[in-house]
């Protein structure tokens, strides 16, 4: 009796969010794609016709936007790993008793919309705004000079609002070293450069991994940046999407552009995921 | 780890107690002032939020700096869809953030206490659930309800909720497990508890914080969020999407007295949360 509770209890207590997570998160992916795959419009309604053709007429209409999201999620992403290592590293190794504090500060952008932040760099970087006016009055900067709308203003939100899913995971990997470690690396002689080279660095690899995978992803898939703060040359591709699906209704051309964008983001993920086991990228995610 | 442990052995030549302390001060000195500078950074735009909320602007086009009032936490319910926005926004994180908490304990204390099959496949679920970008779980959700022929309301965009959060609880409440003792609870069936009986005395009350901490995160998510809900939310505003909906018209100055307030809550909350978690370490 109690060898089969034992066995059936596992999946009774997984059940309910087994389900939810099938028809909200696995099915809608199929719904999707069949949807990609439709052909018509919203007034007439769409009928399956497998036309696959969606794919590539969306990709030769979009791939600027695709491209250059890509691009941004890059760029954004190595500015994020030289932003957030030293200040991990600090944190980890110099933090002492106000390690906690220290993160603490880092979260506190959670606490206030991302929406609402975005807004708040908008007020900061606009050309009326308290950074920019004070800098044309001294003659500091030209008429011409605007932050807002170009490439940097929107690369600029990305990383702030993505900079602490890059500090606390390569933060975990550094906190994990065992000080004993680079105590040995200095017994053997190493100087500060080879020990963090060559210990250091290694061992917080994984954490670095992490925090690429939270920050390329939502980085290069993200709209609100480029909406608020950039222009019509700084459209990503989830503007695109959220566009054709929320103001055009066009289903299928938006489901196709989604696929894509999706494969070519989870390649990169799963590739990763292989390489470290995803128990331990989840590990170092959750914590 | 304490800085000492990451200094260079003195060369033997040289007297280590002058050349040690300078070295400290450079280097480490150094960064200490950029992570200051980087939090800074971090702060700035809320600052920016905070003092616009008192901000005696003319009307709604809160960019410039016209001078110190508090009239808008007098006013701050004066948009009334601005008002019942927050409330749905407030109520969403309140149902979706213990539904998910519900479920998602049951997937962690599975996961935390069973080896069972499919463990693996499980984990890579909310492995993809906590890693695809929310554009895409968005629109994938808009389309199942799109293809079904549901409507657009609360109901979905608390469904989505649901959805993202679920893992997140799962995860928290798996690590509390792992690190459980399990002697306590055999402790309690020597005495000739029941399993019932075991779970519900012995192991909820420990695992307890982390259901807690997952129902807090799970709020946060759902309160914040703003892709997946404006892919899920029909003609429904919540918080997030009635100001990107006022961006182009202007974004009145309760929307920064209403983001401060949530902000002080939530920084409440979490020190709060914290010293009272410190408090029962010292106990």
């Amino acid at each position: 009796m109690s060898r089969v509770r034992r066995k059936i209890a596992p999946y009774l207590l997984v059940l309910p969010g087994g389900i939810w997570l099938l028809i909200f998160f696995a099915v809608p992916m199929f719904t999707m794609l069949s949807l990609s795959l439709q052909e018509g419009d919203i007034v007439t309604g769409y009928r399956f016709t497998g036309h696959w053709q969606t794919y590539t007429e969306a990709i030769s209409a979009y791939q600027t936007q695709l491209v250059r999201s890509l691009i941004y999620g890059v760029i954004a992403t190595i500015l994020l790993i030289a932003i957030a290592f030293p200040m991990a590293y600090w944190i980890a190794f110099y933090g002492g008793r106000r390690k906690q504090t220290y993160l603490f500060l880092v979260l506190l952008p959670f606490f206030v919309s991302f929406v609402l932040r975005t807004i708040s760099w908008k007020q900061i970087l606009t050309d009326e705004g308290p950074l920019l006016q004070p800098l044309r009055d001294a003659g500091l900067i030209s008429q011409a000079f605007h932050i807002l709308g170009t490439p940097y203003a929107v690369i600029l939100g990305l990383v702030y609002n993505f900079l602490p899913f890059m500090v606390l995971p390569i933060y975990v990997a550094l906190e994990r070293i065992d000080p004993r470690v680079v105590e040995a690396a200095r017994d053997l002689y190493a100087n500060p450069a080879t020990t963090f080279r060559r210990v250091i660095f290694p061992l917080a690899l994984p954490g670095v991994f992490a925090g690429v995978l939270m920050t390329f992803i939502p980085a290069s898939s993200d709209f609100v940046n480029s909406e608020v703060l950039g222009s019509s040359d700084t459209t990503m591709i989830g503007q695109v999407i959220q566009t054709q699906f929320l103001e055009n209704s066009d289903y299928p051309t938006a489901s196709a552009l989604s696929f894509v964008l999706m494969a070519v983001l989870l390649v990169g993920v799963f590739s990763y995921a292989r390489i470290l086991g995803t128990e331990d990228v989840m590990k170092v995610a959750a914590r | 780890m304490t800085a000492s442990t990451l200094q260079r052995p003195p060369a033997s030549t040289e007297d280590p107690a002058a050349l040690k302390p300078k070295r400290r001060i450079t280097g480490a000195g150094l960064l200490h002032v950029y992570t200051w500078v980087i939090i800074g950074w971090l702060i700035l735009p809320i600052a920016v939020m905070i003092a616009f909320g008192f901000n005696d602007t003319p009307g709604r086009y809160n960019q410039t700096w016209n001078g110190f009032t508090l009239k808008w936490y007098g006013r701050l319910f004066e948009y009334p869809d601005l008002t019942s926005a927050l409330i749905t926004s407030i109520v969403i994180a309140v149902v979706s953030s213990l539904l998910a908490a519900a479920l998602g304990t049951g997937i962690g204390y599975a996961l935390g206490r069973y080896r069972f099959t499919g463990s693996g496949s499980l984990n890579l679920v909310m492995f993809a659930t906590m890693s695809s970008p929310e554009l895409i779980m968005g629109a994938s959700l808009l389309s199942l309800f799109v293809s079904a022929g549901t409507g657009l309301g609360p109901v979905t965009i608390t469904i989505a909720h649901v959805m993202f959060s679920i893992s997140f609880v799962a995860v928290v409440v798996r690590s509390r497990v792992l690190t459980l003792d399990r002697s306590i609870e055999e402790a309690a069936y020597d005495l000739g508890a029941t399993a019932w009986t075991t779970f519900w005395k012995v192991t909820f009350p420990i695992i307890l914080p982390a259901v807690f901490s997952g129902v807090l995160l799970a709020f946060a998510l759902s309160i914040d969020d703003f892709i997946v809900t404006a892919f899920t939310a029909g003609t429904t505003k919540t918080f997030p999407l009635w100001i990107w909906g006022a961006t182009r018209v202007g974004i009145p100055p309760q929307v920064n007295v209403m983001g401060t307030l949530i902000f002080a809550v939530g920084v409440l909350g979490a020190v709060i949360a914290n010293v009272r978690s410190r408090q029962r370490k010292r106990d």
